[in-house]
């Protein structure tokens, strides 16, 4: 297997981009990737699209060859594959783009991530997003996203010691992050009290505790290593690719607080990596609600069972923190165009690695982690990156 | 929903018709064909569940799809059937009233509807059972 290297990295701004259609994303996301690396079109030999539900979206499939055609590649045939694991569609791009790199198949690919949600009202985004869980044994007795992850909430706070107000923090750690970052949805900070004050979605989860409906894109380019100071002079380093899966629905898993995907990716990756948590300089991990946070720390091996809480309440996962957590804002404030999560994840990385992530920098970062949940934790996949 | 998908579904829906394993005892709700254990070794035989069990753990969903939107606030909860399965359901209660260990039964309802004119769906809701 051949090292791999991330060459040119490009993301569109998040949000509600009522002006964009989702051609206008990908392409604008891909054009600043391929600027980025130096590259022209014809350099690509393939290309890989993360996108959970354009069916359901904008009632568009086959995405892999649209957004080749409207990159102006139509011409060249180049093979574009979408690919689909809901929440981590992103995740499992960049690692289908690895993968063909790592294996000699192709040289320069891009991964990309794309999700246009607002084109639908938000009941129908909601039914759309209960897809990434079971349809017909939780979708169908009235189980929301929201409303799934307040179980692992509910069952979280009968177990382990965790404050409401804890859990306000991860939001407000999120949003101070995501106010220093140019592409954010949102570049506000708030206080506890806006959480707490905020209505009840699914009880425990109030409506800041959710990660927001986006529109967005995120493009990067893969090479192999050893080729990569031929595009760029600050080549970043995939150290570890990994993905594990569970079952799909959360009440049949073996402890509803605990993602087994992560922990096994997790493990995987620091193992593939050669390193330990205590040797990470930041993490992406997946905050698609606060509660997910939480248990993406303690799952990942950062802290114990039940000491996440502890830890952002005493400021250890924020900027100048001892583990800074979600820099770009994560889901909650960059926001969450689903299949593009996974890519922006691995863009934040790459862009604190290069020292150029200026009001949010991490003085001399120099190993970070993305982590990529689908559904309530059916899907996994983690990264580990190096400079 | 399709009639059809929905219809293959009854005796799961209406009925709590699950499977059990008879070579290892593991029941399966909703019905497996093949028991993930003992895979070809396993014996798997239809098996009509109780419909009774206990909350494993709950919420209130306040904002929910357009076909339940009408229903809110309503209680969700993760369900541990009596011969092991869990399942996600609604429990029919005033929602702040639903706690973790709740023992609660199986009841025939309506669970949502198709728009005015199109299919209704049936199927099991909880009520407390103590």
């Amino acid at each position: 297997m051949r090292d791999v290297a991330v060459i040119g990295i490009g993301c569109t701004r998040f949000g509600e981009k009522w002006g964009c259609s989702f051609r206008d994303l990908f392409v604008e996301a891909g054009a600043l990737a391929l600027d980025d690396a130096g590259l022209s079109g014809e350099d690509i030999d393939a290309m890989y699209v993360g996108n959970m539900s354009a069916g359901r979206f904008i009632e568009q499939e086959h995405i892999g060859a649209l957004i080749a055609d409207y990159s102006g590649l139509s011409t060249r045939h180049i093979p574009s594959t979408r690919v689909e694991a809901a929440c981590a569609s992103g995740g499992l791009s960049f690692r289908q783009a690895v993968i063909a790199v790592a294996s000699g198949m192709e040289d320069i690919v891009v991964a990309a991530g794309v999700e246009k949600m607002t084109d639908v009202g938000t009941g129908a985004s909601v039914d759309a997003l209960a897809g990434a869980a079971d349809r017909e044994w939780e979708g169908f007795v009235g189980a929301t996203f929201p409303g799934l992850y307040a179980m692992i909430a509910t069952d979280y706070m009968s177990r382990y010691p965790l404050t409401r107000e804890q859990l306000a923090q991860v939001a407000v750690k999120n949003h101070y992050n995501g106010a220093r970052n140019p592409i954010a949805q949102f570049q506000q900070e708030i206080t506890v009290d806006t959480v707490l004050r905020s209505s009840l979605v699914a009880d425990p989860l109030r409506l800041f505790d959710c990660s927001p409906i986006t529109d967005g894109a995120a493009a990067v380019i893969v090479a192999p290593l050893d080729r990569a100071r031929e595009f760029t002079d600050t080549p970043v380093r995939v150290l570890a690719s990994e993905q594990a899966s569970d079952t799909i629905t959360l009440h049949d898993r073996r402890d509803i607080s605990t993602l087994d995907a992560t922990v096994a990716a997790g493990r995987r990756a620091f193992k593939t990596a050669g390193i330990t948590p205590k040797e990470i300089d930041l993490v992406e991990v997946h905050d698609c609600f606060t509660i997910a946070e939480i248990c993406a720390i303690e799952d990942l091996g950062f802290c114990k069972k039940g000491e996440a809480g502890r830890l952002t309440g005493e400021g250890v996962t924020a900027l100048n923190g001892d583990l800074p957590v979600n820099t770009s804002g994560g889901l909650k404030a960059c926001g969450h165009p689903v299949g593009a999560t996974g890519i922006k994840q691995v863009y934040e990385i790459v862009t604190q690695l290069r020292g150029e992530a200026k009001g949010r920098q991490i003085d001399g970062a120099k190993i970070g982690m993305t982590h990529n949940v689908g559904g309530t934790g059916a899907t996994v996949a983690v990264h580990i990156f190096g400079v | 929903m399709s009639v059809a998908r929905f219809w293959r579904k009854i005796p799961q829906r209406y009925n709590l018709i699950g499977t059990v394993c008879k070579t290892c005892g593991r029941h399966f709700f909703p019905p497996r064909s093949f028991c993930p254990d003992c895979r070809r070794s396993g014996e798997i035989v239809e098996y009509k569940f109780k419909g009774t069990g206990t909350v494993v753990t709950h919420t209130i969903i306040r904002s929910a799809s357009d076909q339940f939107e009408d229903l809110t606030p309503y209680a969700l909860a993760i369900v541990q059937l009596d011969e092991g399965p869990r399942i996600t359901a609604q429990i029919v209660c005033t929602p702040g009233d639903v706690k973790i260990g709740m023992r609660v039964k199986g009841t025939f309802r309506r669970i949502a509807a198709d728009g005015a004119s199109g299919v209704i769906y049936y199927g099991t809701k909880y009520v407390p059972d103590e």
